[in-house]
């Protein structure tokens, strides 16, 4: 057992009892079942433990007395012990071994328990006692390292609990140079301005495919990319204007400062980024939200250099003419569509597979989708070398030896912590090394109790906005509210904003087989038109016409739903490509939470005529080997 | 229009069947084809009759011809006028205005629904379902007959008859001239020409969703309400549509009812109303008067009481139980045709899915009209499921309902400048932990796309604290609902701000 203990190199506690005692309490008010500490502790004189860099633990002879003299204790020993950052991972392993029934009774415990060691451990005595004693004696209760969705959401809440809270933002410019205020990735170059590019490229697809059907003329429609960023960018500047006045409101007060961590309780930052202007802010907790930022591979000739990520598109001021996007993330698909539905030319180079995650049934429906617009996929190909011609182009080399001239190139190749810079190091903060991301328990701290990390930069932790406001907000509540409500990482929902959207909860197919067994799972399905593209025929892009008959694009929407077969087909995972999958999929997340069996699906009326309800009608499973297409084109419903 | 399912063996030179339907396309193929699956023969008598104005169809019912889906398909093209209004801020550059050409998408609309009514010819032949156009009436209580085209005339028996005849839109039929010059839902999907400007009289959903479209399209639209906005509806949400559509462009005449439509010799209409308040009398001018002031049942041709089954005196709709049943043991109805029924397609399809599960399935699954999730396709759209507010305090007590709501900003309209006021989400809940939601009302695009998820969730039991741990997906409408915070109750602004 002691070889789950890995990561704590000691641990000492010494001090009276009434110490402890006053130290539990404060544990108490963050952390929930705490009463378990007053029952059993209150009478334990001295704990001493340490955790030696072996790995082996090491109890004082005067503290294992005491343990084995309370039976309940003993168990709270192993508790103790055998302390894991990844609760959830070690009490799946718990649970798996024989004979350990009475640990898990525990099990509830071992988060808290974490805790106690975690605060333990990186207490020098006199620190944690002073700690206790002067309770306000730092200039902040709350310092929040990075204005992000998750952090101002943290932070306003903690102030709205009467707390006194920091916040810190500071922007690192792009490698091209690309700047923007306070509000993070969401708002600056992500979430916002990639749906509004999505909705101009959407709005630019109904207008030259669909609009002409319905009785519009303006299929000779052009596009001013210049008068989209405008739009886009003065949206943000107004979003940014508005996060400053709302941190005041919520009295949270807010500096532009480059922070990184000088202790347990000290932040320092460079005010404006400015490396002469160094000032110190002490803080009783403190919240790190810093996020992500694009990643380019270090390996590529050139890519650094001349391409542009997520970070700058949303801002770009020349037009971006034809464009390779590499990668095949959801952010380069994203943004693939957007740029060829604005009528640009786009091609995307990929590794391997396309939406790596998400369910390779619906991935490749979009993919297909995007082909079917005119999107080029090299598939397992990669650029080598990037370099400038001299009109202003990029010549790419590509891993296959063919050589192609770009106007613009995107990395789209993932996300790493933005965490350089923080100083984790010095305070053994530990952090996943590929990642850079700040590794935390389910309670979001970080191995150092009172510092804790929210958001994109947490390991593990889905790249979505809501989740780090959620995450931030139950944080801020834990600790200044005596809430004990924990963040519910389950069935979160989200949509992807290609050209043909896609919306999921839950499970993917292969992840459903991998986990159950593909002969627990039972996977219904159905592919239909969208009733509003199948009516006025749309049609596909030149480039991937076939021949003068391939000329309607394929089946719009897929609806699948994935079931366990021995729990009544309780559904696990919804997956939905078509038009407007965020409006879809929220309510069905709901639903999910709820444990949602497939029975409830049928006997929910739908609403007709929308997409939506095709989910009320799935009959057709994946293992009956019968066509999932749907007859009749009414869209999602059976209106015949 | 009528249509029957029989279903059935042959008997001599006479058809015999098992079970039978004179219905309404839509769920008799449903219906049907299901019987047909369980190894019963089935028949589909249909037949349109031709609206006043000379509109026919094919198969497949109100929602395939001239309800639901060429319904959402004028309104996705006034959506796209919208659009192209907005154009400009995203970048595309159209010239304004965009003029709009009603006989293109007429014609696209019509093309659509004309192959939807091969489709269901063909997925009928599949499922071996026998269909007959003709138009039928009871003979007895287990005979239908009919004139075949050729003039000879068919008798159709059978051990079930389900009758899903659904409705046709009422004609005020005591107005001078409404007969003669008004048109109907029956006919304005139909049209080939342009309506131009045109009077709505009714304050139906279908009154409101027609007027919507023809606004958004760009033609001079008057709505004519003697009393109150759709009925039966959330009466916040029903005034916020009536609000936005004013703002859209369309014009109200409240409290107003017409009394004669007189054609002017240049050919336009005159219609003559009277303010019933005041009792004074206008008149205004017009090239269209569409009556949408209610549905009747398509009952009076089929010769019910020689069956015996009994109507509702008031509505002429046929009474039926829970188990769809009629007043005669083997005859059933449902869909729009029935007394008490909400007119919906999905509703009618899953009472006759039920329905024949449990006549010829083993089954014993009631249907369940609670919590029928339903759009309206209004320019702004309105979606719902459960109970309204005021039915929710009827029933339970103010003291006992906690309202929560937001005024909320789609990103979308946002950048185009677009007025939001209307955009706005309310959930009835018990004020009682866990706070159980009995309804949820949504007003804003992709109301149906939102509202359905939801409905499931309602129907599972959810409620305010488990919608509140649902984590929102970014950006969209639909989020609004999982960050509903603000009660009526409280007092505070319920408007949202943030990224929208």
């Amino acid at each position: 057992m002691h070889n789950v203990l890995t990561r704590f190199d000691f641990v000492l506690i010494k001090h009276s009892q009434n110490t402890f005692y006053s130290f539990i309490k404060q544990l108490n008010s963050n952390f929930e079942n705490k009463c378990f500490y007053f029952r059993n502790f209150h009478f334990v004189n001295f704990v001493s433990i340490c955790f030696n860099t072996q790995n082996k633990i090491d109890l004082n002879k005067k503290n294992k007395t005491i343990f084995c003299k309370h039976k309940s204790l003993h168990n709270y020993k192993y508790s103790i012990c055998n302390n894991s950052y990844r609760n959830s991972d070690y009490i799946a392993k718990m649970s798996s071994e024989k004979n350990v029934k009475k640990h898990c009774e525990h099990v509830n415990l071992r988060g808290e328990n974490c805790s106690v060691c975690n605060n333990v451990m990186e207490s020098k005595e006199s620190k944690l006692e002073n700690g206790l004693s002067n309770m306000h004696s730092y200039d902040y209760d709350y310092i929040v390292i990075g204005g992000g969705p998750g952090g101002m959401a943290s932070a306003k809440e903690a102030a709205a609990n009467g707390a006194k809270v920091l916040l810190l933002d500071f922007v690192k410019p792009s490698n091209q140079g690309t700047k923007w205020g306070l509000g993070g990735t969401c708002v600056n170059v992500g979430c916002v301005p990639k749906k509004l590019m999505h909705y101009a490229g959407h709005m630019g697809s109904l207008f030259k495919l669909d609009s002409e059907s319905y009785g519009w003329e303006c299929e000779k429609i052009q596009h001013d990319w210049d008068k989209l960023i405008n739009t886009v960018q003065s949206h943000i500047h107004s979003l940014n204007f508005s996060y400053t006045v709302g941190l005041r409101s919520s009295k949270v007060k807010y500096i532009n400062g480059l922070a990184k961590l000088k202790n347990m309780n000290t932040v320092s930052y460079y005010l404006k980024g400015d490396k002469t202007k160094e000032v110190d802010v002490s803080g009783k907790y403190i919240l790190i939200a810093t996020g992500c930022r694009p990643n380019i591979p270090e390996d590529v000739e050139g890519a650094k250099e001349l391409s542009i990520t997520s970070d700058d598109i949303f801002s770009l001021k020349k037009v971006p003419g034809k464009t390779l996007i590499v990668g095949a993330s959801y952010v380069a698909l994203e943004c693939a569509g957007f740029l060829n539905s604005l009528g640009y030319d786009v091609s995307v180079a990929v590794r391997s597979i396309v939406l790596r995650g998400f369910d390779q049934q619906c991935a490749n429906k979009v993919k297909t989708y995007m082909i079917e617009q005119g999107i080029l996929f090299l598939d397992g190909i990669l650029p080598k070398k990037l370099t400038k011609e001299n009109n202003g182009q990029i010549k790419v080399l590509f891993s296959n030896g063919n050589s192609e001239l770009y106007d613009t190139v995107l990395y789209a190749t993932g996300r790493k912590g933005d965490t350089q810079g923080l100083n984790l190091q010095t305070l053994n903060i530990t952090v996943d090394k590929n990642s850079n991301k700040i590794i935390t328990d389910k309670y979001s701290s970080t191995n150092i109790s009172n510092i804790f990390a929210v958001g994109d930069v947490a390991f593990n932790c889905p790249e979505l906005a809501p989740v780090c406001i959620k995450a931030g907000e139950i944080l801020a509540r834990r600790l200044f509210k005596k809430s004990n409500e924990i963040m519910d990482y389950t069935y979160i929902p989200t949509a992807i904003y290609t050209p043909i959207e896609y919306g999921s909860c839950g499970y993917s197919e292969e992840k459903a087989y991998d986990t159950f067994g593909k002969e627990n799972v039972e996977i219904f399905l159905q592919e239909f038109n969208n009733l509003e593209i199948s009516a006025v025929h749309r049609k596909k892009h030149k480039k991937a016409q076939k021949d003068e008959f391939d000329i309607d694009i394929g089946s719009t929407c897929l609806s699948k739903l994935i079931c366990l077969k021995n729990e009544d087909n309780v559904v696990i995972g919804f997956h939905y490509v078509g038009p407007n999958a965020g409006e879809v999929t929220q309510g069905m997340a709901l639903a999910l939470k709820l444990k949602v069996k497939k029975s409830d699906f049928d006997n929910c009326i739908g609403i007709h005529p929308t997409d939506a309800e095709s989910f009320m009608n799935l009959s057709i499973t994946l293992s009956s080997g019968l066509s999932f297409s749907a007859k009749g084109g009414c869209g999602g419903g059976k209106c015949g | 229009m009528a249509a029957m399912a029989v279903a059935l063996r042959g008997l001599g030179g006479r058809f015999r069947w098992r079970t039978q339907a004179v219905a309404g396309g839509v769920r008799v193929a449903a219906r049907g084809a299901a019987a047909a699956q369980l190894g019963r023969k089935v028949a589909v008598v249909d037949y349109v009759e031709p609206s006043p104005r000379g509109t026919r169809w094919g198969l497949g019912g109100t929602c395939v011809n001239v309800g639901c889906i060429p319904k959402k398909l004028m309104h996705q093209a006034a959506l796209l006028g919208g659009l192209i209004r907005d154009a400009p801020h995203y970048g595309w550059e159209v010239a304004q205005p965009v003029p709009h050409d009603w006989r293109k998408m007429a014609e696209a609309v019509q093309n659509h629904v004309k192959s939807l009514n091969w489709g269901h010819r063909v997925q009928l032949q599949d499922r071996k379902v026998k269909y007959f156009n003709i138009k039928a009436s009871f003979v007895d209580e287990h005979t239908v007959c009919g004139v075949a085209k050729g003039g000879k005339e068919i008798l159709l028996s059978a051990d079930h008859i389900i009758i899903a005849t659904g409705g046709r839109p009422r004609y005020p039929t005591h107005i001078e001239g409404a007969l003669e010059y008004g048109i109907t839902s029956d006919d304005i999907f139909w049209l080939k020409e342009s309506p131009g400007k045109t009077l709505v009289v009714g304050a139906s959903y279908v009154a409101l969703e027609c007027a919507g479209f023809l606004t958004g399209i760009g033609l001079d639209t008057t709505v004519m309400i003697r009393s109150i906005p759709l009925r039966g509806f959330d009466q916040q949400m029903s005034s916020m549509v009536i609000e936005h559509m004013e703002s859209h462009g369309t014009q109200f005449l409240r409290g107003c009812a017409p009394s004669r439509v007189r054609r002017l010799p240049d050919g336009h209409l005159q219609v003559t109303w009277e303010d019933c308040t005041t009792g004074k009398e206008d008149t205004g001018t017009f090239d269209t008067v569409l009556w949408a002031i209610g549905r009747v049942p398509d009952t009076r041709s089929l010769n019910l009481e020689k069956a015996g089954v009994d109507t509702s005196p008031d509505t002429q709709k046929i009474l039926v139980d829970s188990r769809e049943g009629t007043s005669v043991p083997h005859i059933y109805a449902i869909g729009d045709v029935v007394e008490g029924r909400p007119e919906l397609t999905p509703t009618a399809i899953m009472a006759g899915r039920l329905l024949v599960q449990r006549l010829f399935g083993g089954s014993s699954d009631l249907m369940d009209y609670d919590n029928v999730p339903t759009t309206v396709f209004t320019p702004l759209e309105y979606g719902c499921v459960g109970l309204s507010e005021e039915e929710a305090v009827a029933r339970h007590g103010q003291e006992h309902v906690e309202v929560y709501h937001a005024h909320y900003k789609p990103l979308e309209f946002t950048v185009a400048g677009r007025d939001a006021s209307q955009c706005y989400v309310k959930m009835v809940c018990l004020r009682e932990p866990p706070q159980l939601v009995l309804g949820l009302h949504f007003l804003g695009p992709n109301a149906g796309e939102v509202t359905q998820g939801f409905a499931l969730g309602i129907k599972c039991g959810a409620s305010y604290a488990q919608v509140m741990r649902t984590v929102g997906i970014h950006p969209t409408c639909s989020e609004e609902v999982v960050k509903l915070r603000i009660s009526k109750r409280s007092g505070l602004d319920p408007t949202v701000t943030g990224c929208g």
